[in-house]
């Protein structure tokens, strides 16, 4: 912050709240004017004087208690800004910054609750699956984590993986799992209207019908063959039983990521998909990662 | 009666066509904004209810709702309540009568503008201030006009002092045409569409110092001027005092401005826009009150009316919620307190407490001793319709608002509760969950003043229509 910017801030607060306490103190007077005195009725408060559309005022005090909470609050203000940042670039005599509180709170997590997570980190995931203490972790960590998009039941949704079944995108060993979990994962499937056509979308789809032993024209399905060897095959391997190095889905299994209506199907030919998990490892630790992992592997384990 | 008031030969001749017309749009709007907002609290509990219409969606009428209750509704009132005392207190006619009932046909013209674009999603994101830009400048444009007749009209006064409420009327104006201005600073790209002028928290600081003056200027210094001109005029009691008028207008519009940035605690605004605006917000509390006190004080005398005078139940009834919620606006400015607070119901509850029980029921109060005025009755038609709706506003007002302090107090502590392993106790969806049973209340609550509004509409149209009620009804509200 600038010098000139500085001073203006401060100026201006000095201002505001000395301006305030001396509209406050100028209008203390107790005793009121003896002309407006000699004119006000016996027990009654001495008027203006003024008269608006019948409305008259009386010149009453200011309300002691009100005078006094309204000093009380400018001397809290004042020490306020003596202890906190607030006039300008001042940091204030306790030095708080909200950075500095959210840091502390943080390390005194990280002090409370890092041993609690250690115990388990050299745990092979046979042993975290056996653990009930390990698995009740994972859950809350998945809870708090990972069921806004994967359901509090893990089983996903439209466009997010069930992670209760056997199928898996990524692989469904340990490793993968924590590496999907660590590092997120990009699932591309690109958009092929524009170079095979509708035609071309519409036989494939019908193709893909017939992998995963659903009803299908036979005839497009024929032609949608050809299609899908030229530009499916490679990444959803020529059986269309997926391949999880490039996150492509088994076409065979009957699980629908994206759902498997024939709309839905031609839709993702036609349009692509972009799968998107994001990496966790900028915001969980390793050890809270890993007790995640045991729970999502004991959640298809459970099937 | 002192000397220097103008007798009743002298008096000019009052504009109040433009005062009636403002008056009954209030009515409509009311009725109007509040349905919207019981519709969106019953989506809130049905989610279904919006039929997949997009139009029909929370997001798109919940902005709908709060335009139509703060700028049309809470609008119309101001509108209506400024050209009446303005001639009144100055004994003068309206300064440019072309001009106000442009700025009545204008003011109808954005509230219709703002009630297709709205639910049509053409918004800019900004709160209390969604509106496109060419609706934007045409709220410039009436708002321009309003200034001129209201400033012309003080202009034209026959008395030396300008009265309290023409102070705060005044203070009102101007702020709320620099906030306006300010605020909807923005590049337009189509007809409908445009982008702030302001980046990042830039934007999000001068969006609040619009919104928390939009509540500073527009719904307290604007009402608080009809306070000050109904409440001594309903009680037939003077201003309690003058002094404290002053030293409270003064304070309360240099403090206000200062207050928005505690609508941005622990964000990347940076700590001493934070502190600065905490500490404002604290020292606002005593010149809030002050309004409070002079409104409350100017009954002493004349507590007695209050057990036969349903409109005075209602405008002191308002003080009492405008001093509840400007105590509850600073304690809520406060850091730790706006850490539990922030994001909850507990701020919709806030609002309400001030938009339910101060902003619509002093102007219900406001309304209820104009419209025999301005219509050249000696009283409403029902005394004991205005005494039910009484009833029912405050009790809606009070279910509303502590539906919302038990939900936003439960959702803030399950927010921040802990497992053992240091891991959140409940999820988000837990705490909607646990927040039905007070969306039930809240709906219930605004149904209630809903239906009290409508019965207002019922006495109004009566009133106007000149209908007598029979007699026996006065005997029986002196004996309630």
């Amino acid at each position: 912050m600038s010098t000139f910017w500085n001073i203006w801030i401060i100026a201006f607060t000095a201002i505001t709240i000395a301006g305030c306490t001396w509209l406050l103190f100028a209008n203390r007077k107790i005793e009121v004017s003896s002309k407006n005195a000699e004119d006000a009725e016996d027990g009654e408060a001495p008027k203006t004087g003024h008269v608006y559309d019948g409305i008259e005022e009386y010149d009453n005090p200011l309300p002691g208690w009100w005078f006094n909470m309204f000093v009380g609050t400018v001397i809290f203000a004042l020490i306020y800004l003596v202890l906190y940042p607030g006039l300008g670039s001042y940091a204030g005599v306790l030095g708080w910054t909200q950075t500095g509180q959210w840091q502390e709170e943080v390390d005194q997590a990280e002090a409370k609750y890092a041993p609690i997570y250690e115990q388990y980190a050299s745990m092979s995931v046979e042993e975290l699956i056996a653990n009930p203490e390990a698995i009740k972790m994972g859950r809350r960590l998945f809870n708090n984590n990972c069921s806004v998009c994967h359901g509090s039941d893990g089983k996903g949704s439209y466009g997010f993986p069930n992670l209760a079944d056997s199928d898996w995108l990524y692989g469904g060993s340990a490793a993968d799992i924590k590496a999907s979990i660590t590092h997120g994962r990009k699932g591309a499937m690109p958009a092929w209207g524009a170079v095979i056509g509708e035609e071309g979308v519409d036989n494939v789809a019908e193709y893909v019908f017939k992998i995963s032993g659903r009803e299908h024209n036979a005839d497009k399905a024929a032609e949608g063959a050809t299609v899908y060897a030229t530009y499916c095959a490679a990444c959803h391997t020529p059986a269309g039983t997926g391949m999880a190095a490039m996150g492509a889905p088994n076409l065979t299994d009957g699980v629908w990521l994206y759902g498997g209506s024939p709309s839905l199907v031609r839709h993702s030919i036609r349009n692509g998909r972009n799968g998107n998990m994001p990496a966790q490892d900028n915001k969980l630790k390793a050890e809270k990662i890993h007790l995640l992992m045991g729970y999502v592997y004991n959640l298809s384990k459970n099937q | 009666m002192s000397s220097n008031v103008t007798t009743a030969g002298d008096e000019p001749v009052y504009n109040t066509k433009v005062v009636k017309q403002f008056a009954i749009m209030t009515v409509v709007w009311g009725i109007v904004g509040m349905l919207v907002g019981v519709i969106i609290a019953a989506e809130l509990v049905w989610p279904d209810l919006n039929m997949q219409l997009p139009w029909f969606h929370f997001g798109r009428l919940r902005p709908l709702h709060t335009n139509a209750v703060i700028f049309a509704f809470g609008g119309c009132a101001l509108f209506a309540s400024v050209y009446h005392v303005v001639q009144r207190t100055c004994q003068a006619s309206l300064f440019g009568s072309g001009l106000a009932a442009f700025t009545f046909w204008g003011w109808q013209a954005i509230i219709v503008a703002a009630a297709i674009t709205l639910p049509l999603g053409m918004t800019s994101s900004k709160e209390y201030a969604e509106l496109e830009w060419p609706i934007d400048i045409a709220i410039t444009l009436v708002w321009v006009s309003f200034a001129v007749v209201f400033f012309g009209t003080i202009m034209k006064r026959k008395s030396k002092h300008i009265y309290v409420a023409n102070w705060f009327f005044g203070a009102f104006i101007i702020a709320v045409a620099v906030l306006h201005l300010g605020n909807s600073a923005a590049v337009p790209v189509t007809a409908m569409k445009s982008y702030s002028a302001y980046a990042g928290t830039i934007d999000a600081m001068v969006q609040w110092w619009y919104g928390h003056n939009a509540v500073g200027f527009f719904l307290t210094a604007g009402f608080l001027g009809m306070m000050y001109y109904f409440v001594p005029k309903q009680a037939g009691r003077p201003v309690y005092s003058y002094r404290l008028s002053i030293v409270h207008f003064w304070a309360l519009i240099a403090l206000y401005i200062w207050a928005g940035p505690h609508h941005l605690h622990y964000s990347a605004l940076p700590d001493w826009v934070q502190s600065l605006g905490m500490v404002m917000s604290l020292i606002l509390l005593a010149p809030s009150w002050g309004g409070m006190i002079n409104g409350m004080m100017t009954l002493s005398g004349a507590w007695h009316k209050l057990r036969y005078d349903p409109t005075l139940r209602f405008l002191v009834v308002s003080l009492s919620f405008y001093g509840m919620s400007t105590f509850e606006g600073p304690m809520m400015s406060i850091k730790t307190v706006n850490a539990l607070s922030h994001n909850t119901d507990w701020t919709i509850g806030h609002v309400h407490s001030g938009a339910l029980g101060w902003v619509a029921m002093v102007s219900i109060g406001m309304l209820y001793h104009l419209i025999p005025v301005l219509y050249k009755r000696t009283q409403m038609y029902s005394v004991q319709l205005i005494n039910l709706h009484f009833w029912l506003s405050t009790i809606g007002t009070v279910l509303y608002i502590a539906s919302m302090w038990v939900n936003g107090i439960a959702q803030g502590l399950m927010w921040r509760a802990f497992n053992t392993d240091g891991t959140l106790t409940y999820s988000f969806a837990e705490s909607i969950e646990a927040s039905y049973p007070g969306y039930y209340v809240r709906l219930l609550g605004g149904v209630i003043f809903l239906s009290g509004m409508l019965i207002m509409a019922y006495n109004v149209w009566r009133t106007v229509r000149g209908d007598e009620q029979k007699q026996v009804a006065s005997a029986e509200v002196q004996a309630a």
